[in-house]
Parts: structure tokens; C-alpha cells; sequence
């Protein structure tokens, strides 16, 4: 019943779309495939028969209120919820064509490929630059000219580099907070993942440095397929290509941003997204 | 569509906003309509009186745009709203726009009435048979497209639209005949202008109720509407 209920929101998104002539997403263009997802934690289902499609170098946005499982999903996309006893999960994410969820995956390998950032900068009690080369350190690449390079291009991808460049040995902890989360950015795209996932990246920042991440993730869309949560719903509008709508574990509806934001097909999107109660 | 759309925020000041930018834009509406009203009357009967006070209505009515706009701007800033909310007031913005060109043309007729006024050709209403045919017709579109809006009921637009084709065409019938009268006698020249401006004007007004009705199947439906066919219009409001 559930099942049929989400794979209805995504049928109605394939017609509107064909409809509307907005962009549609090409197979080759898809990067994650969600298949019937399911996830309880104990007895209590969090996700419910979820089916999506991510595409690739694109941004998408999942939007919901608390509760609702959004970071649940993001974070099984590079199985962070394995973690957790408790969890259990059916259904498949392909990565790529390949599931994720298949025994013989190297979970360390994976989370090279899909990288990540919390909602609170955690970068490591280390420099600057050590931060960034974590990566490669733990992968056994020691070489400094390598170093050098990697960290000087993961930090001007991530913006940070004129800001961070004449201190780059001083410790991580002492630059501001949004620096920190750009840095924890960096230390992401510099082992050079395919896919960059996002959970609140800039809800403990202030309006100018949230501005400079959401300017850093327009940029970072034409090297990575990006993923974020986001409970500020105008800038899942800003910042997102394509956003999910979710509820109570379901998926309600899945598509173009600027489509959703100004005209959604659920109802109870748009009680979401004008503020009303249902 | 629901008409109680409108409220059901969670901010209960939201829904206070939203309703009195909605009764504002009524307000604004039936104005205009007293004004096209009036001006057609003191045309058609020289009266002075009237025509002076649909043109010192006409101030009433601008401001009444600049209001709404301001309110919009600050509900745009303040609230940043999404969907049906942000269709509203986007379809405000534009809808103010057409009922101030509407109450410019009102004020437009009853300027040429007290021009007329003021020449020897005094004239009687019956002189003006017609526009008065016109005049009905363009009332019942205005009137017809406010309603649309106040309901939120795209279903009455096709008759407004169509509606439409029939003034346009009643309009180009006048131009006919009042080309005839000019050729018959040349005295009649100057009246016979002032009475093609007056049906000129009020061709127009049935184009801004038409434009208004657009305005409201995007607030409804979501979907843009201008410049397309009457077929495809059909089928965005049945759809």
C-alpha cells in the first residue's frame, strides 16, 4: 500500500514533467538510483518504499519537517546509518548502476567515492593544511609536492584558499565557523568523491557565510553530484536543481525546484511550503 | 478552488495580510467599476458634475495601486511566500496595473464629456445609441473578471473571453458607422471623434478584464495563459 502510494508521487512527476517540458532526467544522467527503499529503526519504519532518481552533476535538495527522514535517507546513500544497531534496511541504492547495499561493497571505498558534511563544522584538531591532506595521508600518499597541490586545490574549490593561504599551518579550530565548514568541505572534494552529501550544511552559520556556501555549492555542481537537507526552504529554492519533498517517511513529490516552489502538484507540498497547516 | 485558500497559515498575521491585500484589490475593483459607470452616464447626458467627480476618483484609484503594490512588496520581502501564495500576489501586482489603465480610461470619457460640454453641440443621450450597446457588454466583462477573482472560479473565464470577440467586433462596427455620419455631413465630424475615443476607450477596458482573467487562471492553475489560442485555452482551464 505505501509502496504504491510513493511510486504514484513519482509517476505524476514523470507526466507533469513531460507535460510542462521541464528537464526531464535522462537515464545516463542519473547518478543515484533509490529503489523501494525501506528502513526501520527497530519496529518503527522511517522510510517507506522510497523511489527516486539523483541526477548526476546536479543539486537535490530534500525538504520535509522534522522527523520526516530526510537525513535517514541521505545517510544511507553512503551508509552512514550502518552505524546504528538497530537499523535495519530493505531495497537497493545503485551508485552508479551498483548497489550499495551488496555485501561485497568496501563501505571505507564508498565513502570515498560519496563524501560528506554535518550540519556542525567538524574539522579535526589539526592545521589547516592537515586537515585538507587527511584524506590522502590515510589513503598512504605522503608525497609533499602531491600535498601541496591536492590541499591548494581542494581549498580553492572549496573558496577558502585566499582567506586561509598565509596561515595554513595554524590549527583548523581558530579560523570562524563558517571557514571551518568551508574547510570541512575541502577535506571532502580532496580525495576527489563523485557524489558530496550535504545534511543542513549552513544552519549554524550566519546570512553572509551561509551566502558563501551556497554560492560554493553552485560551483562544486559541475564536478559532483550534490545532496543536501535543508530545513530553510528558500534556499533548498536558491540552491537546489531539483528538490524532494518528504513526509512522514514518504516520498510526496519529487522534482524541478522552480517548479515545486511555484506551482506544486501535492497538496501537501504546498501546505508545506506556504506554511499552512494540513 | 476553495476560496478560504487564502487563509490557513500557520501565522495567523500572514492570513491577515493576505486577505486585506485581497479585500484591498476588491475595494480597488469596484471602484473602478462605479467609475466606468459614471463617466459613461455624464457622457451620455452632459452631466458636468459627474464626469468632474470620476476624474477626481481617478486619484483615489491611483493610490489605491501604489498601496497594494507597497503592501505586496512588503509581504514579498518580509514572507518570501511560495506557490499559491506567491501567484496571488504576483497576479496583484500585475491586476492593480490593468484596473488603474481602466480607471484612466474611465476618467479619459468623462474628460471628453465635459469637452463636449463645452462646445455648442449640446447633445441628448439618445444621440449616443451606439456606445450604450458597447458600454453593457464591457461592464459585464469587468465585472465578471473581479467576480473570477473574488471566487478564485476560472470557469466563468471563456464566456468573459469570449465575451471579448464580441466587443471587438461591436467596436469595429461603430468605426463604421461613424465613418459613415462623418461622410454624410461633415458638421458632425468633431462628435462623431469624440464618440469613436469613447467606444476606443471602453474596447479597451474589455482587454484589461481579459488580461485580468488571465491573471487569475495563473493564480488558480498555475498556468500562463497569454498569447495563446482559444483551444488551448479551453484546455488549460478544463485540464
Amino acid at each position: 500500500m505505501t509502496r504504491q502510494k510513493s511510486r504514484s508521487s513519482v509517476i505524476d512527476l514523470d507526466l507533469i514533467m513531460k507535460g510542462r517540458k521541464t528537464t526531464g532526467i535522462e537515464e545516463e544522467d542519473i547518478c543515484i538510483k533509490v529503489e523501494n527503499l525501506n528502513l526501520f529503526y527497530g519496529d518503527k519504519q522511517a522510510l517507506h518504499g522510497i523511489d527516486m532518481h539523483v541526477p548526476r552533476k546536479k543539486v537535490t535538495a530534500y525538504i520535509g519537517p522534522s522527523g520526516c527522514g530526510k537525513s535517514t535517507l541521505l545517510r544511507c546513500i553512503n551508509r552512514m546509518n550502518d552505524l546504528i544497531d538497530s537499523v535495519r534496511i530493505e531495497g537497493r541504492i545503485l551508485l552508479d548502476e551498483e548497489n550499495v547495499y551488496e555485501s561485497a561493497v568496501n563501505v571505507a571505498a564508498l565513502r570515498r567515492r560519496v563524501g560528506m558534511v554535518f550540519q556542525k563544522p567538524n574539522p579535526f584538531p589539526k592545521s589547516i593544511y592537515e586537515n585538507v591532506a587527511y584524506g590522502l595521508r590515510i589513503q598512504g600518499i605522503n608525497d609533499r609536492k602531491t600535498l601541496d597541490e591536492t590541499v591548494e586545490n581542494a581549498l580553492r574549490g572549496a573558496a577558502l584558499w585566499d582567506e586561509v593561504k598565509d596561515r595554513l599551518n595554524d590549527s583548523a579550530l581558530g579560523i570562524s565557523g563558517g571557514q571551518q565548514q568551508r574547510l570541512v568541505i575541502a577535506r571532502a572534494i580532496a580525495i576527489a568523491p563523485e557524489v558530496l552529501l550535504l545534511d543542513e550544511p549552513a544552519s549554524a552559520l550566519d546570512p553572509i557565510s551561509t551566502l558563501k556556501i551556497e554560492e560554493l555549492i553552485n560551483e562544486l555542481k559541475e564536478k559532483y553530484t550534490i545532496v543536501i537537507v535543508t530545513h530553510n526552504m528558500q534556499q533548498a529554492a536558491r540552491v537546489s536543481d531539483y528538490t524532494a519533498f518528504m513526509y512522514m517517511g514518504e516520498l510526496i513529490e519529487f522534482g524541478n525546484t522552480s517548479h515545486l516552489f511555484t506551482n506544486p502538484s501535492k497538496k501537501q507540498t504546498e501546505d508545506y511550503i506556504t506554511g499552512r497547516y494540513g | 478552488m476553495d476560496i478560504n485558500k487564502i487563509g490557513h497559515h500557520i501565522s495567523r498575521q500572514f492570513n491577515e495580510e493576505m486577505e486585506d491585500i485581497r479585500n484591498r484589490v476588491l475595494n480597488m475593483g469596484g471602484m473602478v467599476e462605479q467609475q466606468i459607470e459614471q463617466a459613461t452616464l455624464a457622457f451620455m447626458n452632459s452631466d458636468l458634475e459627474m464626469a468632474e467627480h470620476v476624474i477626481q476618483q481617478d486619484e483615489i484609484v491611483n493610490s489605491m495601486q501604489m498601496q497594494i503594490d507597497k503592501e505586496c512588496t512588503e509581504i514579498l520581502a518580509k514572507r518570501q511566500p511560495a506557490a499559491f501564495d506567491l501567484r496571488l500576489l504576483l497576479s496583484v501586482i500585475k491586476m492593480i496595473n490593468d484596473l488603474e489603465r481602466i480607471g484612466d480610461k474611465a476618467a479619459k470619457i468623462a474628460e471628453m464629456a465635459i469637452h463636449l460640454n463645452g462646445t455648442e453641440h449640446k447633445h441628448k443621450s439618445e444621440d449616443y445609441y451606439e456606445i450604450q450597446h458597447l458600454v453593457g457588454m464591457v461592464k459585464e466583462m469587468l465585472h465578471g473578471a473581479l467576480d473570477a477573482f473574488a471566487r478564485l472560479n476560472v470557469e466563468c473565464v471563456l464566456s468573459i473571453t469570449g465575451q471579448d470577440v464580441k466587443v471587438d467586433r461591436e467596436y469595429s462596427s461603430i468605426i463604421r458607422q461613424l465613418v459613415s455620419r462623418m461622410m454624410e455631413d461633415p458638421r458632425n465630424v468633431k462628435r462623431t471623434l469624440d464618440v469613436l475615443w469613447t467606444a476606443r476607450a471602453l474596447e479597451r477596458i474589455g482587454d484589461h478584464a481579459c488580461n485580468i482573467c488571465e491573471y487569475v487562471i495563473y493564480m488558480v492553475k498555475g498556468e500562463d495563459v497569454r498569447h495563446i489560442s482559444r483551444e488551448e485555452l479551453q484546455k488549460k482551464i478544463q485540464g
